[in-house]
C-alpha cells in the first residue's frame, strides 16, 4: 500500500471500522498542558466553552493561569493582546465561528498588527460540527485568518497532529491560529509522523514504478478523505499523491510548486468555503509560479446547515467519492490542454 | 392590571405542559442540543403565543403582526414547541429537529420556517436587530410591538449593551427586552462566571423601564407585559426569574442540563436510558401540581 512510509502512518489507515477515531480538538487539550508544563508564562482565557473547547484540563491544573471571560470573544482577543505585552503567551479558545469570526478586527489589531505573541484556538470549525447548523459552522476561518499579515495559520488533519501544532507554537513567537473539529475522526498520524511548522508532508505516494499524475493537497480531518480516494484512483491505475498542507500559512511554496509540476494537475480539499481558503492560496503559488489545471473541493459559496456530520461531509461534495471524481476531471482537464 | 380567568389558566397550564412533552420528545429525538433553557422558558413562551403576541399563524408576514425575536436562538426547542402548539407547522415536524433536510435547523433560520424574524444562535446578535426594527416601526409611525428574548448569560457580551444604550437613547417604547432570568450558562452560574447583579440598576441606568416577574407564574407574566405595553417614553426589559429544567423537577436548577438532551444528560438521578420516560411521567407545571388536574 504505497501510504509514504517516511510519514510513518498507521497501519490499518484504509480500515474504517477498526482505525482509532478522536476529535482533533482533544489533541489541543493535551498539546496545552504539555506546553504549559514547561513554560510559565502560558496563560488560558475562554469566553463560557472551557469544556468543549478542551481548554478545561488545562484551566483545572493551573486555575491561576486561567482567566474566565465569560460570554464576550472580543475582550478576549484584546485581553490576550494586553497579556502578551506584559510577557504572558496567552491561548484564547472559543467555536471559531465566534473566535476569530466575531473578534475579526480585534484579532487583526490588537493581535497582529501590534503582532502580539497570541494563539488563537478555533474551536468547532466546518461542517462536521453537525445538528448545530450553520450558525455554528465555520466555514470562512481559515480566509479571515489567511490574510491577516503576521498571522500564521495551521489545520491539523487529526488529533495526534493537533496536539504537535499545540506544542510547536507555544515555541514560536507571534500570532498564530490554529483550527480545529468537534466531531471524532479518524487518528491516522502517529507520534512519529513528522511535523514541523511551513513543511508540507507527502502522505500518500504512487506506487513504485508509476509516475504521479495528480496531486492532492489537502488539510484537516479530510485529509483522511484524500488518502481513501486516492486508494480508489490507485486501483484504476492513477497514480496519486497527497499532501498534508498543516501548514498553511506559512505555506511551503517550494513542495507546492515541485509537486504541481510533476504531477501537472492538482485537487485541493478543506472543510471550508472554496473562496479564500487553502485551494486558494495554492492556486495564488501556483499561478504565479507554475500554473496547472485545479479543481477545487469544498464548500461552494453557501452556508452550511443542520445535519450529521457524514451526511453533510456528502451534501456539500467533500466526500471521498467526490474527491475522486474531481481528481479524474482534473486529470482529463490536463489532457485536453 | 387584568385579571387572568380560572379557565384562561387553566387552559394555559395545559399548553405549557403539551409545549414541555414536545420539548423533550424532539430534543430526544434529535440526540443533541438544549434542555435546561426551553424547560424553564416554557411558560414565557406559552404565555405569548397563546395570549400576549399579536399574530396569526396562518399568516406569519402578516403586517399587523408584533415580532418576536429570538436572541438566544440555542432554546430554539421551546420557540420552535410553542409555534407548532400555536398552528405554525404540524406538531409531527417537531421529530426532525436538527435532522438533515429539517426546516427546524439546531439555531433557527428565517430563511426555512416561516414565523421565525431572525436568524439567531450567535449570542449578542438578536436585540440589535429588535433596536432596527423598533426604529423602522416608529419611522413608519406603525403600532407593532417587537418582543427581543434574551438569556441571562448573553448579557456579557458587550454588543447587547451598544444595543441597550441606543434603545435608552431613542426612547424605544414600542420595545419590550425579556431576559430568561435562570443564573446559568454553560461554565457555571452566572454570577461566578460573570456577576451580572445589580441587572435591574443597569438597565435603569441606561434609560430602561424594569420588571422583575416570576417566569412560572401566568398571571405575573401577563401582569409584566401588561405594564411594559402601558410605559411610554421608555423600552422596557422583563426580567423573567426562570429555574432552568423547570417542570422535571430532578433536573432543575442544574446547570449540567444547559447543552444536552435528555437520553444524554448527568446520570446521578437517572441512567441514561431512562431520561426520556423518566421525564415526560415526572413532567409538572407549576409549582409541582397541574392545577387543572386537581380539579
Ligand atoms: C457569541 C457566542 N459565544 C458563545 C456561544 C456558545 N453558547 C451557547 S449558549 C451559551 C450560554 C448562554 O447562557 P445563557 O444566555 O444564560 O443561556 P442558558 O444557558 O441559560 O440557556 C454559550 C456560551 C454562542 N452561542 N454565541
Ligand atoms: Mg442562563
Amino acid at each position: 500500500m504505497p501510504a509514504n512510509p517516511k510519514a510513518k502512518l498507521v497501519e490499518n489507515i484504509l480500515d474504517l471500522k477498526n482505525i482509532a477515531q478522536a476529535p482533533t480538538r482533544n489533541g489541543f487539550g493535551e498539546g496545552l498542558v504539555m506546553a504549559a508544563d514547561e513554560d510559565q508564562n502560558i496563560v488560558g482565557l475562554c469566553a463560557d466553552l472551557t469544556d468543549s473547547t478542551k481548554m478545561g484540563d488545562f484551566a483545572r491544573k493551573y486555575p491561576g493561569r486561567f482567566v474566565e471571560m465569560g460570554i464576550a470573544e472580543q475582550n478576549m482577543a484584546g485581553v490576550a493582546s494586553g497579556l502578551a505585552a506584559i510577557g504572558k503567551v496567552p491561548f484564547i479558545t472559543s467555536y471559531a465561528m465566534f473566535s476569530p469570526g466575531r473578534n475579526w478586527e480585534q484579532v487583526r489589531t490588537t493581535i497582529c498588527y501590534n503582532d502580539r505573541n497570541v494563539k488563537l484556538i478555533g474551536s468547532h470549525a466546518g461542517v462536521s460540527v453537525g445538528p448545530d447548523g450553520a450558525t455554528h459552522q465555520a466555514i470562512e476561518d481559515i480566509a479571515l485568518m489567511r490574510v491577516i499579515p503576521n498571522m500564521r495559520v495551521f489545520a491539523p488533519a487529526d488529533m495526534i497532529e493537533g496536539k504537535k501544532v499545540t506544542y510547536a507554537i507555544s515555541k514560536i513567537s507571534g500570532p498564530c491560529y490554529v483550527r480545529f473539529t468537534r466531531e471524532k475522526t479518524p487518528i491516522f498520524t502517529t507520534e512519529e509522523t513528522p511535523f514541523e511548522i511551513g513543511k508540507a508532508q507527502v502522505f500518500w505516494h504512487e506506487a513504485e514504478g508509476k509516475k504521479s499524475d495528480v496531486v492532492i493537497f489537502a488539510c484537516g480531518p479530510l485529509t483522511h478523505n484524500a488518502i481513501l480516494a486516492s486508494s480508489v484512483l490507485e486501483n484504476e491505475g492513477i497514480g496519486v499523491r497527497v499532501i498534508n498542507m498543516v501548514s498553511i500559512k506559512p505555506m511551503d511554496t517550494g513542495a507546492v510548486i515541485a509537486q504541481a509540476k510533476e504531477a501537472g494537475a492538482v485537487v485541493t480539499v478543506e472543510e471550508h468555503q472554496i473562496s479564500g481558503g487553502l485551494g486558494s492560496a495554492i492556486a495564488e503559488v501556483l499561478s504565479a509560479n507554475h500554473p496547472v489545471p485545479i479543481e477545487f473541493v469544498g464548500v461552494n459559496d453557501r452556508f452550511g446547515e443542520s445535519g450529521e456530520p457524514n451526511e453533510l461531509i456528502g451534501h456539500f461534495g467533500m466526500a471521498p467519492e467526490h474527491i475522486v471524481e474531481a481528481a479524474r476531471k482534473v486529470i482529463n482537464r490536463k489532457q485536453e490542454i | 392590571m387584568s385579571q387572568l380567568h380560572d379557565d384562561k389558566l387553566k387552559f394555559l397550564e395545559e399548553k405549557a405542559n403539551d409545549i414541555r412533552r414536545s420539548i423533550i420528545r424532539s430534543l430526544q429525538a434529535a440526540g443533541s442540543g438544549h434542555t435546561g433553557g426551553p424547560l424553564g422558558m416554557a411558560d414565557v413562551f406559552t404565555a405569548l403565543y397563546f395570549h400576549i403576541l399579536k399574530h396569526d399563524p396562518a399568516n406569519p408576514d402578516w403586517e399587523q403582526r408584533d415580532r418576536l425575536v429570538l436572541s438566544n436562538g440555542h432554546i430554539c426547542p421551546v420557540q420552535y414547541a410553542a409555534m407548532a402548539h400555536a398552528g405554525y407547522f404540524p406538531v409531527e415536524e417537531l421529530q426532525t429537529l436538527r435532522k438533515y433536510g429539517s426546516r427546524l435547523q439546531g439555531h433557527p433560520h428565517r430563511n426555512m420556517l416561516p414565523g421565525i424574524e431572525v436568524s439567531s444562535g450567535p449570542l449578542g446578535t438578536g436585540l440589535p436587530q429588535a433596536v432596527g426594527m423598533a426604529i423602522g416601526l416608529k419611522m413608519n409611525k406603525q403600532p407593532n410591538q417587537i418582543y427581543c428574548l434574551m438569556g441571562d448569560g448573553e448579557q456579557d457580551c458587550g454588543i447587547i449593551w451598544e444595543a441597550v444604550m441606543l434603545a435608552g437613547k431613542l426612547k424605544l417604547d414600542n420595545l419590550t427586552g425579556l431576559i430568561d432570568r435562570n443564573n446559568i450558562q454553560i461554565d457555571g452560574m452566572t454570577e461566578d462566571i460573570m456577576p451580572l447583579e445589580p441587572l435591574r440598576e443597569k438597565y435603569e441606568s441606561f434609560g430602561w423601564h424594569v420588571i422583575d416577574a416570576n417566569g412560572h407564574d401566568f398571571q405575573d407574566i401577563n401582569n409584566a407585559f401588561e405594564m411594559a405595553r402601558a410605559i411610554y417614553e421608555k423600552p422596557v426589559l422583563i426580567i423573567a426569574h426562570t429555574i432552568p429544567g423547570k417542570g422535571v423537577p430532578e433536573i432543575e436548577f442544574d446547570y449540567r442540563w444547559h447543552g444536552v438532551p435528555p437520553g444524554a444528560g448527568p446520570e446521578d438521578k437517572f441512567a441514561k436510558a431512562d431520561q426520556v420516560a423518566e421525564m415526560l411521567s415526572r413532567l409538572r407545571t407549576l409549582d409541582g401540581k397541574i392545577r387543572s388536574e386537581h380539579q
